[in-house]
């Protein structure tokens, strides 16, 4: 016997270990229960390095991008160039993080303004597989969170939560083919289930043949599946095909569109009415805007009205050198090699940005 | 072990040579593929196609030419992203299992340094464990779920030349003989 198990102890092992994992796959698809303790296990030990890497990637992101500047800089080794593509990346850094400001303060606005109470969550990584439509986030039942709570966003739903784990939670992206949700329409309010595909667009299956839904119409949730109130927007209609005896709707959904960073699970949602405008028109929170006298500079010089205060150090120094050269009668990238430049020295009455009177002696000739 | 371009199939046990691995590699390389494939994805979603603790495991099965080392890698790596994922808990681990097997045994018979012979393997295992995943959750979960023929090939494909360069890497971290 002993021989035998030293002969086939390869295929054995093998054996026993497919065994194994079959039976874990059958007691969990039998009794629809989870064998919680080993993805809590994983999940614990895989959450905090995507939660440094996530720390982290603001960070690393800027000091690679400043090293490439630098580099750049260094190479061309011209002053003005250095100078006028430092500050437009600061510009495009600028915006972005504008970008990401607007986006948490509409998820801050969205979080105070809706009647469902709610916790804010940032989605930390996808799950395993190369079809996988999960996302962790780093909220877990630490926070509240349970199985089966809604996850939304300010531009409409994301998700629902399949498994809550202390300082995490998995979900299922509506596109996830096992994913459905009750739906309804704006204009007609015709109900229908919402299912993922697998792909970015879903669809809406068991709308009647008979009912009317247009493409560019907007769904809604409709509180039917108990999961998400109602009135909370899924995403606009892309084509709608006759069929019998359901429709063929796809919707492509408004969540997704812009990717997903920040969420908001429902951990108490309350039902709204569905709204007669699409979502796109929802009221945004602005500020008032600052005093005249200390209105911020245009961004875009270049398209300011003349004698418009500039915007960037380079803009200004740009605007200079179009009145000196306007001044003198020179005109950018029309002289010769080796002849005479305009005098960058000379002083302009003004401010910066205004037109000057030409400083040409009378009767003489602009320089080209 | 030196490369040679000329045979593919070991001619005698001595090239067969088994590689060795310092501890700290079998555990971080797996565990950062899981990682890879579970963050990257997030900030670059067309890099969801590489299937990186794949490679993994088919890379040290290869390497090691154990069977038992391999189909317990294997089994580890798959219940690992079983548990980040929906799947049931058995679902990628039999898999795995099955490739980190299979790995091991062409590893005994084949000079695993020959570029093109990893090429092949990777794919071969990329398509092995697509199909079988659908295969599996075909049968025993009763999902109905289409096997895209053309769109894994294709992903074999950039699997198999991705996994050149990280066996080229992982290479550097063998033990010397």
């Amino acid at each position: 016997m002993e021989s035998f198990f030293n002969r086939y102890r390869s295929i054995t092992i093998l054996l026993l270990a497919i065994l194994a994992q079959l039976v874990l796959v059958a007691f969990q698809v039998k009794n629809d229960r989870d064998v919680r303790m080993i993805r809590v296990w994983t999940v614990t030990a895989v959450t905090p390095v995507a939660r440094i890497a996530e720390a982290l990637r603001g960070g690393s992101s800027g000091f690679i991008r400043n090293y490439v500047v630098l580099h750049d800089a260094h190479e061309e080794n011209r002053q003005l160039q250095e100078e006028v593509g430092r500050l437009k990346l600061e510009n495009n850094d600028l915006k972005n993080e504008m970008s990401m400001a607007d986006r948490a303060k509409a998820l801050a606005v969205f979080q105070s303004r809706t009647p469902s109470k709610t916790v804010a969550a940032t989605v930390i990584m996808v799950g395993a597989g190369t079809s996988s439509k999960v996302v962790f986030v780093d909220r877990g039942s630490v926070s509240g969170v349970e199985r089966g709570m809604a996850v939304v966003t300010p531009d409409g739903i994301v998700g629902k939560v399949i498994t809550a784990y202390p300082t995490a939670s998995s979900v299922l992206l509506i596109t996830d083919p096992d994913f459905a949700a009750g739906v309804v329409s704006q204009k007609g309010l015709v109900h229908g289930t919402l299912k993922g595909q697998g792909t970015p667009i879903c669809r809406v299956d068991y709308v009647p043949f008979e009912e009317k839904v247009e493409p560019g119409e907007w769904f809604y949730t409709s509180g039917a599946d108990r999961i998400f109130p109602r009135g909370f927007p899924v995403g606009v209609v892309k084509a709608v095909r006759s069929a019998q005896p359901f429709k063929e709707i796809l919707v492509e959904p408004s969540a997704m569109a812009h990717g997903l960073e920040d969420v908001l699970i429902l951990i108490a949602g309350v039902h709204q009415p569905i709204p007669d405008t699409p979502p796109v028109n929802q009221p945004v929170f602005i500020g008032s805007p600052p005093p005249a006298d200390t209105m911020k500079p245009p961004d875009n010089p270049g398209n300011a009205p003349p004698g418009a205060p500039a915007g960037t150090e380079a803009d200004k120094l740009r605007a200079q050198y179009r009145d000196i050269g306007a001044a003198q009668g020179h005109k950018f990238g029309e002289g010769t090699p080796g002849s005479k430049a305009p005098d960058f020295n000379l002083k302009l009455p003004g401010p910066v940005g205004t037109p000057a009177a030409p400083a040409v002696p009378p009767g003489g000739a602009a320089q080209r | 072990m030196s490369y040679s371009g000329e045979h593919i199939l070991l001619s005698s046990q001595r090239e067969g040579q088994i590689s060795r691995f310092p501890a700290w590699v079998m555990l971080v390389v797996p565990l950062a593929a899981i990682l890879f494939q579970v963050y990257v994805p997030l900030f670059f979603e067309f890099l969801s196609f590489l299937e990186m603790p794949l490679l993994v495991v088919v890379y040290f099965a290869l390497m090691r030419r154990s069977q038992v080392g391999g189909l317990l890698l294997g089994a580890l790596v798959g219940l690992a992203q079983d548990s980040l994922s929906k799947n049931p808990l058995g679902m990628l681990g039999i898999v795995n299992t099955l490739v980190g097997y299979f790995a091991a045994s062409v590893g005994l018979r084949l000079d695993v340094d020959h570029p093109l012979i990893r090429l092949l393997l990777a794919f071969f295992f990329f398509l092995f464990h697509q199909f079988f995943y659908w295969l599996l959750a075909h049968a025993l979960l009763g999902q109905q779920v289409a096997f895209e023929i053309q769109r894994t090939l294709v992903l074999g494909l950039l699997n198999a030349v991705v996994g050149i360069s990280l066996f080229h890497f992982l290479d550097k971290l063998r033990k010397a003989a």
